[in-house]
């Protein structure tokens, strides 16, 4: 038995996972239309490749990646391309972006995929090549480009491999769904994983309120020696990277680094099936499970959806009673952002779509005042002091949010879920963030042209005091050449008198 | 000798007063001369907070002359382009009272960068001459452009030009730029996404 | 349909708010107030009553000298409790102005000069309370001595006769009413040269520490606990604080048994226990942190100890607690706790990033 640490803080919220009938994987029917954002992961916008009018192919590639730190998006099924424009995406924001809107022709036609004959008889750049070209991201909800986490290069190389089924987040299941479910295709996805970055150990880590997903795990992963199923008290939110690193190996990730500094990767248990699928079946990420759930709906479960599918399509096939809502949230009910337009389509990221009615998740109640109670501050996970925060994001205090780590902050929400005071402290500090970010992007910006400035100068100096010289220059040669005799003037004198001469002595 | 001045505690006390003054004085002579720093880094920190626009509205002919009048300790409240942020950070920096705005020099007012109307450009190179950081790509009888990345905003090139073909317009936010804006901490706050306007602007 | 767009995260704890925290704590001083009653009459819940409702009243008046919204912030309940602490602390006959006074400093000076909730550095009902003590000593002296003791049966109608017109239904004068309490008692014997033991055994002790005291203080303990029990406070302001005072006065007792009283005396007697589990530990004058937390507390049980022996008057709860709030500023900044990946707690300790 593995001995597991525990983390700072955390909260126990009602978990409601019961709800959505994990274990269970519901299709759903072709949508009416695909709108897919050329951005569905973190990083450079991937760049259309197809234009409006084309015909495409399930699995062909319509976006490119640009540049590293970004990732194509496939078409998930066949249809004609209708419109590259913008189109409300999934995003806190609300704001639109370039999306490339497909018809499904209902025909259902895929590229022939091929995947590698024997991975382990590859080398590893074959081996990121093709999971980038398939457009891997992280399905556990943030999006960062698969290959390049595999590829990260620092001095420690990666000893650990870590599967995160901890899925902490109330309502979501579709992290467990897919352990109990594609039991064998995860495990096999973290043995292909563990090779590319030449892991020894990998620990598959499931919370223990998920029993049949442990099982199922234990179950595929028993012929693999340096595979172990991990099982530790459930608790929010122990399934954050870095702090699910703290509960089973006891070591803190150092504040502003990543969990590759220390030596350890971890991954989604979807991503880990994405990465198998890419490999072996040569298929690259159009679909996903989600969890549809919500008392709002009348018919909740885990369900696989094409990416693409607008999320007020398939709200109504889980029966959407839109009069006893008013917040469909995409995500979990701790870090998920409220969805403005149903139009927004699911995309990689989409782990959850959340429809509570009004008494299950009640509107905010006002804010008042901070008493000061310190709650806040019990519970978070990364030790920081969230009380503090909040006055100097008040105050728009940067110096001193630096100093009290405010960009060490997971954005888990635990303070806010606590307050008696009601403070939404998650956005205080959202806006902070965002303040100091672009206030360093102006800084910047500011030094540049601070540069140029200088450079301008330096060359109008320059140029005046090139054209300073060349006058002295000629000036000089000018006096020197009357100090030879060499008189211009009398020499032009002497040349008139000689051509009147001259013309004088022809009449 | 010490038993006739211990006798007269006044004289004692005056002596060991002057002593400790001279004393003291001599260290901080010292320590002013020895570790002098060359030139005058403070104007070098105020110009790094200032936002570098060399527009001119601060009364100043670019931001390192102002810089350097801040430091002889003209007001810290000229700067537009910086706003409050700008303010506050000079007054942290001089540790004084930060002041509103003065609205003599300005108000402030969101970033611009130029555009030049490319079908109306006659290609004399006014505004090229114009602009402090060259920002504007170009030559004689050619067209003109503006490198966006580069342009500061500070609308020097405007005036120059004899066709009057650059606008300045906003610089633009999109997805990537968006966070959230600090919480509306009165009751009442807009929270319906279907009652806001869409002030946003697509990428 | 309306779509809300607020920001993650969605859901709350259950049952958490301003209001259930107040009103845990007035729950929890029930048992203390019922005691005193029971020891001393009815003064004290007549004050809390009539204390409470001026409470209410001055705090509107002030929301709305302010310009702010008034319904909602009189829900929360935190004027009641200011009220009640304060009334608890005042003398049961006290007059009905020096309550008025009372409850308007606290409320005014105390809170709304500040900001309001949340803003005042300063315990407002130690505020209040310092300021009557120092300013009408002779009304605050006004105790009486437990009610089996004297031969004087007082009622409701009595104890308001005499908080309200100063007139007391007897022969005697309302002042000669009064005794002192066991503090006052030890304070002034131990000054004429008598022995904590030989003080002891005067008709005013009991078993443990004063007659009628020494319950009223184990109840409010047990008022205590249940809070803590709740987890309406966190058990680092208490116990720092009765560890440090029965600490201190342990070894200031071993040195010198003549001229002090024992540990257990000063737990059980005056204001120790409402200090250590409803004042010491109200959120917003208190420090944030653990640590910080902690030694605000020891710094209170200290000073409750110094000033009870060295200090001009018998009980020294309300002047330790304003010096330590004094003081939480610094406590909050010695006291950050490490954060999760980083080297040290203080980010001027670390060295700069490579």
């Amino acid at each position: 038995m593995r001995q597991i640490f525990d983390i700072h803080g955390g909260i126990h919220p009602p978990e409601r996972k019961e709800l959505s009938d994990p274990g269970f994987v519901m299709d759903c029917p072709p949508p009416s239309k695909l709108v897919l954002p050329v951005t569905q992961h973190i990083g450079a916008p991937a760049r259309p490749i197809v234009e409006v009018g084309d015909t495409v192919l399930g699995g062909q590639m319509i976006a490119e990646a640009q540049g590293p730190v970004s990732v194509p998006v496939h078409s998930p099924s066949s249809g004609t391309v209708t419109a590259i424009a913008s189109r409300a995406v999934p995003h806190a924001s609300g704001m639109t972006d370039t999306c490339i809107e497909i018809t499904l022709d209902g025909r259902c036609e895929w590229i022939t995929c091929e995947g590698v004959a024997d991975w382990r008889a590859e080398s590893k750049a074959v081996l990121l090549d093709r999971v980038r070209l398939a457009g891997v991201a992280g399905l556990g909800g943030a999006g960062f480009p698969t290959a390049i986490k595999l590829a990260s290069d620092r001095a420690i190389g990666i000893h650990t491999l870590v599967i995160n089924g901890t899925e902490c987040e109330p309502y979501i299941t579709a992290d467990d769904t897919v352990m109990q479910c594609f039991a064998r295709e995860v495990v096999e996805g973290a043995e292909i994983l563990a090779h590319m970055v030449g892991a020894e150990t990998i620990l598959l880590a499931v919370e223990d309120n998920k029993h049949e997903a442990a099982e199922a795990m234990k179950d595929a992963s028993a012929h693999l020696a340096s595979a172990e199923v991990v099982t530790f008290p459930t608790k929010y939110p122990s399934g954050g990277e870095k702090q699910l690193i703290e509960l089973l190996l006891n070591v803190q990730v150092p504040s502003g680094g990543i969990p590759a500094d220390i030596g350890v990767l971890c991954q989604n248990p979807g991503t880990a099936m994405a990465v198998r699928a890419a490999l072996i079946d040569g298929k690259p990420l159009t679909d996903r499970i989600t969890t549809l759930t919500g008392m709002a709906l009348g018919k909740p479960g885990n369900r696989r959806v094409m990416l693409g599918t607008p999320i007020g399509e398939l709200l109504a096939l889980g029966d959407f009673n839109s009069e006893t809502s008013d917040r469909v949230i995409h995500g979990g009910p701790m870090m998920g952002f409220a969805v403005t337009d149903l139009d927004m389509p699911v995309v990689k990221i989409t782990n959850c779509v959340l429809a509570p009615t009004r008494s299950e998740i009640p509107p905010p109640q006002p804010q008042q005042a901070c008493i000061r109670c310190g709650l806040c501050a019990e519970v978070c996970p990364a030790s920081l002091l969230p009380q503090q925060l909040y006055w100097f994001a008040r105050a728009k205090d940067q110096e001193q949010l630096e100093r009290h780590n405010l960009m060490d902050c997971i954005e888990c929400g635990a303070c806010a879920y606590v307050c008696p005071s009601h403070i939404p402290l998650v956005q205080y500090y959202r806006s902070a963030k965002g303040s100091m970010r672009e206030a360093s992007k102006e800084k910047l910006r500011s030094d540049n042209s601070r540069v140029r400035f200088e450079a301008r100068q330096e060359r109008l100096e320059r140029e005046t005091a090139a054209r300073d010289a060349k006058r002295a220059a000629r000036k000089a040669a000018a006096e020197a050449r009357l100090e030879a005799g060499d008189d211009p003037v009398q020499a032009a004198i002497e040349r008139a008198k000689a051509k009147k001469a001259q013309q004088e002595g022809e009449q | 000798m010490l038993e006739s001045l211990s006798a007269q505690p006044i004289l004692l006390a005056l002596i060991a007063l002057v002593g400790m003054a001279l004393l003291f004085g001599a260290l901080l002579g010292f320590a002013a001369v020895r570790f002098e720093v060359e030139g005058n880094p403070l104007s070098d920190q105020i110009n790094g907070i200032l936002p570098q626009t060399q527009c001119g509205q601060c009364g100043y002919p670019g931001c390192r002359p102002y810089a350097e009048a801040i430091a002889e300790g003209d007001s810290i409240n000229k700067c537009p382009p910086g706003g409050e942020d700008t303010i506050h950070a000079l007054a942290d920096l001089l540790d004084v009272e930060p002041e509103p705005l003065d609205s003599e020099h300005g108000t402030e007012a969101e970033p611009t960068v130029a555009y030049i109307r490319e079908a109306e450009c006659i290609g004399c190179t006014k505004c090229i001459q114009a602009c402090p950081v060259d920002a504007i790509l170009g030559a004689a009888k050619l067209m003109h452009t503006v490198i966006v990345d580069e342009c500061t905003g500070c609308d020097l090139c405007v005036e120059p030009c004899p066709v009057d073909c650059i606008d300045m317009i906003p610089r633009k936010g999109g997805i990537q730029h968006w966070f959230w804006p600090l919480p509306n901490e009165s009751r009442t706050g807009n929270i319906i996404a279907t009652d806001r306007e869409s002030e946003q602007v697509a990428a | 349909m309306s779509l809300l767009h607020v920001s993650s995260p969605h859901i709350h704890k259950p049952f958490s708010s301003v209001e259930q925290v107040m009103k845990q704590v007035l729950l929890a001083t029930i048992p203390g107030v019922l005691v005193m009653t029971w020891f001393f009459g009815p003064g004290t819940l007549l004050n809390i009553i009539f204390g409470s409702a001026l409470a209410l009243g001055f705090e509107a008046w002030a929301l709305w000298l302010r310009g702010k919204d008034f319904k909602s912030p009189l829900k929360d309940h935190s004027v009641i409790v200011t009220a009640t602490l304060l009334c608890i602390a005042l003398p049961p006959y006290a007059p009905w102005w020096l309550i008025a006074v009372g409850v308007g400093v606290s409320v005014l000076l105390g809170k709304h000069v500040f900001g309001g909730l949340g803003y005042n550095p300063f315990n407002p009902a130690m505020v209040a309370y310092v300021l009557l003590l120092i300013s009408f000593p002779v009304e605050m002296t006004r105790w009486l001595p437990v009610v089996d003791l004297s031969n004087i049966d007082i009622t409701f109608a009595t104890a308001l006769q005499i908080i309200f017109t100063e007139q007391s239904p007897y022969q005697i004068a309302v002042d000669s009413l009064s005794g002192a309490t066991p503090l006052d008692i030890m304070k002034t014997q131990i000054g004429l040269a008598q022995t904590p033991e030989l003080i002891q055994q005067n008709s005013a002790f009991g078993l443990l520490a004063g007659q009628g005291w020494q319950w009223v203080n184990i109840w409010f303990a047990i008022g205590g606990l249940f809070l803590l029990y709740r987890k309406v406070i966190n058990w680092h302001i208490p116990f720092a604080m009765l560890f440090a005072l029965t600490f201190i006065s342990l070894i200031t007792w071993l040195i010198s048994p003549e001229t002090t009283a024992s540990p257990l005396f000063h737990l059980l007697s005056g204001g120790t226990m409402i200090g250590a589990f409803f004042i010491a530990t109200d959120p917003v004058s208190a420090a944030t942190s653990r640590q910080g937390k902690l030694l605000y507390g020891a710094g209170i049980g200290v000073l409750v100890i110094l000033i009870r022996n060295l200090g001009g008057y018998p009980d020294a709860v309300a002047f330790a607690v304003l010096l330590m709030n004094l003081c939480v500023p610094l406590l909050d900044i010695v006291s950050v706790p490490r954060p999760v990946g980083q080297t040290t707690a203080r980010a001027d300790e670390r060295k700069s990033a490579p």
